[in-house]
């Protein structure tokens, strides 16, 4: 085994971010997309906690991090308000349903 | 000195202005009062019977200052007095002259004529536009017998004219457009307004001191006349005749205007006589061309004005100041005496007169018969000094030519006034002829006596005319001496006058046939002078029997014999007093008012003004003739001889006349069947009218159509084209801008929509394809930058 390094851990931000994207992409649920949205955000997490470990950013990279926790929290709550109000007016929470602004 | 003339032309030019106030206020008269009121005529009449007061007082006035002279016995061989003298100079110069046979008898210290400036209306350098009077016997008998003629015409005509006394005047002659008579309102004023402005024109051309001045009331009276003439103006027949007398006037005026022309260029001046200016005496028109001895200074091929001033007499001076060449006075005289061609109807202009008869008789009596067409005899004589041999050559021929053409077509003419104005014409004929001899005082006598006589005889025929209720041809009337014996008197009165009859071996005859007598005399003279124009004396003699033949034919046609038509001869009455009594007082003048025949006063008075120089030299003159004028010694020893053929011409006229239509020994009709070619020539006035309008009317009418369509198609079809060039301009112009010009905005517009449109196409509105692209674009941004990133 080798040492835990700096690079594994960017991957494994990178994965996370990836399945987020796809996640975002991909899904038609609207709740689905917030779960990629957090994938994202959590992606973006683990390089900033990585960063914090192995290099010079220190604490900074975790309270960042803690940042980001509460604003995907923030953000998430005004997301499922939006999801509720798609819900309101198109009767379901498939969101290729939602394309009243094609020209 | 001064005095008498300036009395005297206060005189003359309040009888001259009383009738222009007169017109002022008769032009208004029809709105003031109403339609049935005769203010208008009483003032008229009042203006013009003042004015023979005012002209009576100056011949009183310049007879006592002259002492009488005029009637004084004179010497046979004739008086010369020297016509021109200024107002304010005496002279005293020598009678020296006496290279000429010449009885003189004269007095230069008093004075012939008297003339002045009343106004002068612009200098324009050396020449000057000038209102002047010419006073001498001449004038003042003018003036006496125009004021005369008209007063008893004015009183005529009061009760000629009464029918338009009325609100309503029914035309007969006239019709509207649907065959009615026309109805309009009495013209009773305007026909005084119009007398009035005629007799104050007729009276400033008497008393004209320039030429010029004479041309001024020389139009005024064409246009009087043609007012007058144009009286009834609804009348078709009426307008046509007022135009063609206007408009033939106006022919004879061009050759007036030449002449005035002419003379302006060379000699500087209009006037008459001498004149005063800054102290320095101004020859005028009479003492430049003819001098105080009465001939013309020629050198070579000009003539030299005189104007050098020697004791009182006109001379040329050594290097002449001022010359005309000779033809141009020729010129300048022909021309003048166009315009008298024209006014005094002589051939070739005398196609007017007889359709002047159109107007009012009153209007014939005055206007063309005794005054206005008497002016251009007038001028003619007054203009004497200016003609030169040749112009009075041309002068008597002329005249020569229309007594006999104007006399034959009034042998044949029915209508009452129509011979009475061919009369006239042959009259005037006369005249001019007599002028044309050399005859100045005959042909001017002539003048006067025909006014009394002629004037007497239209009023006659008018007083025919209102008694048979406008009718007006000889063929309808006949036996009227019974119905109207005051007008049939009167007319005889006058037709014996015109005839020249006299009672043989007596002195007992007619004013016609003194003055007759003496054109024939001079006639006989000239011929016995110059054999080669023997038709100037046979011609006026073979007349004078055809004069006499015609007027007596009218007066026995149409007071003699059986009424022709009963219906006019029944209600043929005898007018009233009020145009009776007029006809009476012109009736003794016409009979006596020559009296003495060329002792008489009548013509003393004339040959007093006689130019200097007429009825003296005989010797030929002129420069391309050569023409002897008859002095008055040669006059006198023809003169029993020339009485006598002339009383025998008169006489077989009469007889024949007689023979023909008082007891008919000979019917007219077989001889006019008999010669009826000659009967329609004459009948249609020589086809002088016919030539007229073949030579002069159509072709300018045919030149009017010309111009019409030259104007229709021509130049309103080049308009016509620019604007239709305009109109396709315009059209190409819009198909341009719409086409091209819109068609690249347009353009520019639907390439933008279609890009736009195509672009559209990704705005599919879905989420996870725009979440797809943004990713996608991300991805590819980095992949750029860090290709850029790894070269740098």
């Amino acid at each position: 085994m080798d040492q835990v390094s700096l690079s594994h851990l960017l991957w494994i931000g990178a994965i996370l971010f990836v399945s987020g994207v796809v996640c975002m992409t991909t899904k038609r649920n609207g709740i689905g997309i917030l779960m990629g949205v957090e994938l994202v955000l959590n992606g973006a997490n683990v390089n900033f906690v990585a960063f914090a470990r192995y290099t010079q950013l220190g604490l900074d990279g975790q309270v960042v991090a803690l940042f980001v926790i509460v604003l995907a929290a923030a953000e998430a709550a005004v997301a499922l308000a939006i999801a509720l109000n798609f819900y309101n007016n198109h009767h379901t929470i498939d969101v290729d349903r939602g394309d009243s602004l094609s020209g | 000195m001064d005095d008498i003339g300036y009395t005297l032309s206060w005189y003359l030019r309040l009888a001259w202005l009383l009738p222009l106030a007169g017109f002022a206020v008769e032009v208004f008269a029809g709105y003031w009062s109403n339609r049935h009121s005769k203010t208008a005529a009483y003032l008229a009449t009042g203006c013009i019977g003042a004015g023979f007061a005012l002209s009576t007082a100056a011949f009183l006035c310049w007879g006592s200052h002259t002492d009488w002279e005029v009637f004084a016995a004179s010497d046979s061989a004739g008086h010369a007095f020297l016509a021109d003298h200024v107002e304010s100079e005496t002279d005293h110069g020598s009678a020296g002259e006496g290279s000429h046979a010449v009885a003189a008898s004269h007095d230069e210290s008093r004075q012939a004529v008297f003339s002045g400036t009343i106004y002068r209306l612009g200098t324009f350098g050396d020449l000057e536009i000038t209102i002047d009077y010419y006073i001498d016997s001449l004038t003042l008998l003018m003036f006496m017998m125009v004021t005369l003629i008209a007063t008893c015409i004015h009183v005529f005509a009061i009760g000629y004219m009464s029918d338009e006394l009325t609100d309503e005047y029914v035309d007969h002659s006239a019709h509207t457009s649907d065959g009615q008579h026309v109805h309009r309102p009495g013209r009773f004023y305007r026909f005084f307004s119009f007398m009035s402005l005629f007799c104050f024109a007729m009276l400033g051309l008497v008393l004209a001191g320039n030429i010029f001045q004479v041309f001024v009331f020389w139009e005024l009276v064409g246009i009087c006349s043609f007012l007058l003439i144009g009286f009834y103006t609804e009348r078709h027949s009426a307008n046509v005749a007022a135009n063609k007398a206007f408009i033939v006037n106006r022919v004879g005026d061009f050759g007036f205007i030449i002449g005035l022309m002419i003379l302006w260029t060379y000699c500087g001046t209009f006037r008459f006589a001498d004149s005063e200016l800054d102290g320095h005496t101004q020859p005028g028109l009479f003492s430049m061309v003819r001098g105080s001895h009465g001939h013309i200074e020629t050198h070579g091929e000009d003539v030299i004005l005189n104007t050098e001033l020697h004791d009182g007499h006109w001379t040329a001076p050594h290097d002449p100041e001022r010359t005309i060449p000779y033809a141009l006075l020729v010129v300048a005289g022909l021309g003048v005496f166009g315009g008298c061609i024209g006014k005094s109807a002589q051939f070739p202009l005398q196609t007017w007169l007889p359709d002047a008869m159109e107007g009012p008789t009153p209007v014939s009596a005055l206007v063309h018969s005794a005054t206005m067409v008497a002016a251009g005899v007038y001028l003619a004589g007054r203009f004497y000094p200016v003609f030169t041999t040749e112009v009075l050559l041309a002068i008597a021929y002329i005249g020569c030519i229309t007594l006999f053409i104007a006399a034959t077509i009034a042998v044949v003419a029915t209508d009452i006034k129509r011979v009475l104005a061919y009369s006239t014409i042959s009259q005037l004929g006369y005249m001019m002829l007599g002028i044309g001899l050399g005859g100045w005082a005959a042909g001017l006598f002539h003048l006067i006596t025909h006014a009394f006589f002629k004037s007497l005889m239209f009023l006659c025929s008018g007083s025919v005319i209102h008694g048979c209720h406008h009718e007006q041809e000889m063929p309808k009337m006949g036996g009227l001496w019974r119905k109207m014996p005051w007008t049939a008197f009167t007319m005889l009165v006058g037709v014996i006058a015109i005839s020249g009859l006299a009672i043989p071996f007596t002195s007992i005859a007619f004013s016609g046939y003194h003055s007759k007598d003496a054109i024939v005399a001079t006639a006989l003279a000239h011929m016995q002078l110059n054999p080669i124009h023997f038709l100037l004396f046979l011609t006026p003699l073979v007349t004078a029997g055809i004069t006499a033949f015609y007027m007596f034919r009218l007066w026995f046609y149409t007071f003699t014999g059986k009424p022709r038509d009963e219906h006019v001869y029944e209600h043929c009455h005898e007018s009233p007093m009020v145009m009776v009594a007029p006809l009476v007082l012109l009736s003794a003048f016409a009979a006596f008012c020559a009296v003495g025949g060329e002792n008489g006063p009548l013509y003393n008075m004339i040959s007093f003004s006689e130019p200097v120089g007429v009825g003296h030299d005989e010797t030929p003159m002129g420069l391309t003739t050569d023409v002897a004028l008859p002095s008055h010694g040669t006059i006198h020893e023809v003169h029993p001889l020339a009485g006598k053929v002339a009383l025998l011409a008169a006489a077989l006229g009469t007889i024949t006349a007689a023979l023909l239509y008082w007891f008919p020994m000979v019917d007219p009709g077989t001889i006019k069947r008999q010669f009826s070619g000659l009967h329609s020539f004459l009948v249609n006035k020589w086809r002088f009218d016919e030539l007229y309008d073949v030579a002069f009317v159509r072709p300018t009418h045919s030149v009017a159509r010309w111009c019409v369509n030259c104007d229709k198609y021509v130049f309103d079809g080049f308009l016509h084209s620019l604007a239709r060039a305009s109109v396709w301009v315009a059209v190409v112009d819009r198909k341009f801008d719409e086409g091209i010009i819109d068609g690249l905005v347009n353009l520019a517009g639907t390439a933008t929509r279609a890009v736009g449109m195509s672009l559209s196409v990704f705005q599919t509105g879905r989420i996870r394809q725009y979440v797809m692209f943004i990713a996608v674009s991300v991805v590819a941004l980095f992949a750029l930058l860090f290709a850029f990133i790894t070269k740098a």
